[in-house]
């Protein structure tokens, strides 16, 4: 039911007499609300809250390893945790989210490596749950040639946790998809952070970011042609990062983004 | 030097004047993430008494940020008005808190003493003060500024309208704009965040922000916020730009972590007066700051997060400034746990750059890991405006759909303006007048979805964008 319904003062216009209608096709903003007094229709204020309650929703669910595990099969899958003990604790502490738990140990695979992928839940799950297996598939299609550790699976995971795991496992590449930050309108949202000789001190500007992969944003088809384009590349010139970002030019649009200066401070997952 | 309390029969040492400042602070995440807060709630008041009973004078000797590995501390110190000064040099920490209260401590007092406090001697006081005390003595300060708007005026509630969309779509932009000049926001700037920050995109969308303003004759500024380098890239290539805009923080090595120092600040204040576009003053520069940049940046220096967002501010004093505000809640839990941790840092904020003589807004704000709601940005911009904050930002429906947080909506401005009797500036109410919105009440009438007027306004802006 349209929340527009319980609004007094009667429903949403329809279409022909509400002149937001074409701009409406320009923005989702939420323009051309109405009011009631000053304040908002009930239906507008209650839209608002099931968005919220959604984003919060997936900022708090917990990643079913179990069954990401099953999907990512034939894959070998390794499971580890961060050293956030819980959800509470990992929103406090980016800090132990980028840290493996005390006593894990990583196998590193014989003869090195060129790409290990890390899913980490972020934060959200829903993401994760949702794209990330499809998306690791979609990526293993387009890298023949590439030599692929045991896929990773980190349970209150940040963008870093995927340094230690890349340096234990001696891979050259780490790509870590994980779940982006909920918005309202977007609680499913995913993103790849691929950064070259992974290990614990790496910045942002050394990684590229391809952020934005949900089902109205990005799709998976095209993150996946991203990221491979980006995998031979970084494997060829032995660098992720601004410096990888200078040279591509406008091949592969906005999607992809090298570290730069933020024009506020930051409100990342990282 | 170190520096003790007994309290109820235990003693409380402090190894530095940092450590007391921390200590001191109202609990909140980032100190904690940053291993900087009180390990109890007892340790906490024995810092306040310590501070309490520090010279006020004690920061002009004792930098917490050495001069010589930091730029902003040599601009503090070198511009510091010792003459200004002289009425409270005498003071100590807590003898400054009561002096604010009293009724010595005048609108006329306090603008004549900005010059000779510093960010540290704020933050250090407002340690010792309750949330109602940082609203009385913000209350009582008066900072006025002037573009084509004037605003920090009595009696008034300045608006940033933020009309930002994922993909810098003209016309999504417009419609945005649009919906929030209907709310009458917008006096004290229209102010786009682009979502790709890179000199052609923030040009036009300059360009198209300035034709929708000359179209309808408002008496506003406008903004991109982009980077300080593309602006000037912008300033020199010919462009409509009113406000340079730049997040700012309190240390050298965060400010180099926004990609900015006082000097290509100080070039592009330069750059940007020269236009004088402005019509009823000329302060042109726009910032923003927020609690935990610095630590986010690694740039904290062991000071715990307020005392270096008030450093931020002495940054923005030194280029006078249209409009300074904190983002209070959108860096996130780490920083700000909650809704009481992100309203006691807006009081503060505002408070801090209120005191130093910055025309101080807020974007009253939270992100969907933040443990905080709607309720809780109607608790808190309803005290920044008892306060005397300078403005607010909204957005439609309180969703910014690019940044993906929620700020104020346009119908918070309303309810904002109904209950506590503030207005827009009188320039841009003056138009509100002209255009048929404004009600003889002060408020903002609200146009049939019928009316000629919107549909007319409608079709404008899409012809623009």
């Amino acid at each position: 039911m349209s929340g527009g319904d319980l609004a007094s003062g009667g429903g949403p216009l329809p279409p022909s007499d509400d002149p937001w209608v074409r701009l409406r096709t320009a923005t989702s903003a939420r323009i051309g609300l109405g009011r009631r007094g000053d304040a908002m229709p009930l239906g507008a204020v209650l839209d608002f809250q099931l968005d919220h309650a959604r984003a919060r929703d997936a900022v708090h669910a917990a990643l079913d390893t179990a069954a990401l595990a099953a999907a990512l099969a034939p894959n070998p899958v390794v499971q580890v945790r961060s050293a956030a003990p819980d959800r509470a604790t990992y929103l406090r502490r980016p800090d132990l989210g980028r840290v493996l738990e005390a006593g894990t140990t990583l196998e590193a695979v014989t003869g090195g490596v060129d790409l290990v992928f890390v899913i980490g839940d972020g934060l959200s799950a829903r993401a994760v749950q949702s794209q990330a297996a499809a998306l690791v598939h979609a990526c293993l299609a387009r890298l023949d040639g590439v030599s692929i550790a045991p896929i990773v699976v980190a349970t209150q995971a940040r963008v870093a946790l995927g340094d230690p795991i890349g340096d234990g496992l001696g891979a050259r590449l780490s790509a870590v998809l994980i779940g982006e930050r909920p918005g309202l309108s977007v609680a499913d949202s995913l993103g790849i952070y691929l950064t070259h000789a992974p290990r614990p001190g790496r910045r942002d500007a050394e990684r590229n970011c391809i952020s934005n992969i949900h089902e109205r944003g990005l799709s998976l088809a095209r993150a996946a042609d991203t990221l491979a384009w980006l995998v031979r590349e970084a494997l060829r010139r032995g660098v992720t990062g601004v410096a990888l970002k200078e040279n591509r030019g406008d091949e592969m649009g906005q999607a992809v983004t090298g570290g730069t200066a933020p024009a506020l401070p930051p409100a990342t997952d990282r | 030097m170190a520096y003790r309390c007994d309290l109820g029969g235990e003693r409380y040492a402090f190894a530095d004047l940092r450590h007391v400042m921390a200590a001191a602070s109202p609990r909140r995440s980032g100190d904690e993430l940053a291993g900087l807060a009180a390990t109890s709630d007892a340790q906490r008041i024995a810092a306040r008494r310590v501070l309490a009973d520090l010279p006020l004078a004690v920061f002009l000797t004792e930098a917490l940020v050495p001069y010589e590995a930091d730029e902003v501390t040599r601009l503090i110190l070198d511009t510091h008005d010792a003459a200004a000064f002289a009425p409270v040099a005498h003071l100590t920490v807590g003898g400054f808190r009561d002096w604010l209260l009293s009724r010595a401590a005048t609108t006329e007092g306090l603008a004549a003493l900005a010059p000779g406090l510093t960010p540290e001697m704020v933050a250090a006081v407002s340690k010792l003060m309750r949330a109602q005390d940082l609203i009385v003595v913000a209350r009582k300060c008066r900072v006025v500024t002037a573009f084509r708007t004037t605003l920090g005026l009595p009696g008034r509630l300045g608006t940033r309208l933020q009309p930002n969309h994922p993909t810098d779509d003209p016309r999504g932009i417009a419609a945005s704009v649009l919906d929030g000049l209907l709310y009458g926001v917008g006096d004290a700037c229209i102010g786009v965040n682009p979502a790709t920050d890179n000199v052609e995109n923030a040009r036009a969308l300059m360009i198209m922000l300035d034709e929708l303003r000359q179209l309808y004759d408002i008496p506003a500024q406008t903004c991109v916020l982009t980077h300080v380098t593309n602006a000037l890239a912008i300033l020199e290539r010919g462009a409509p730009v009113d406000l340079v805009f730049q997040s700012v923080a309190g240390t050298e090595a965060a400010n180099r972590g926004f990609g900015v120092d006082l000097a290509v600040l100080a070039e592009a204040h330069d750059a940007v007066r020269g236009l004088k576009r402005g019509t009823v003053g000329d302060h042109a520069m726009y910032f923003e700051t927020g609690q935990g940049a610095a630590l986010s940046a690694d740039a904290h220096h062991g000071i715990d997060q307020q005392t270096v967002e008030a450093r931020a501010y002495a940054v923005a004093r030194a280029f006078r400034p249209l409009l300074v505000n904190t983002v209070v809640g959108f860096i996130g839990p780490e920083y700000l746990y909650d809704g009481k941790q992100i309203a006691r840092a807006g009081l503060e904020d505002h408070f801090c750059g209120k005191l130093l003589g910055l025309p101080m807004g807020c974007d009253v704000c939270y992100t969907n890991h933040a443990e905080a709601d709607q309720d809780d940005m109607d608790g808190l911009m309803t005290l920044l405006t008892v306060a005397g904050c300078s403005f607010l930002i909204a957005v439609p429906g309180s969703d910014d759909i690019m940044l993906n947080y929620q700020s104020l909506s346009f119908h918070d401005v309303l309810t904002l303006r109904g209950t506590l009797n503030v207005r827009a500036a009188p320039e841009f109410e003056a138009w509100l007048d002209r255009m048929g919105l404004a009600t003889p009440d002060g408020g903002v009438r609200e146009l049939e979805p019928r009316h000629p007027s919107l549909a007319r306004l409608l079709d404008h802006a899409e012809r623009v964008a």
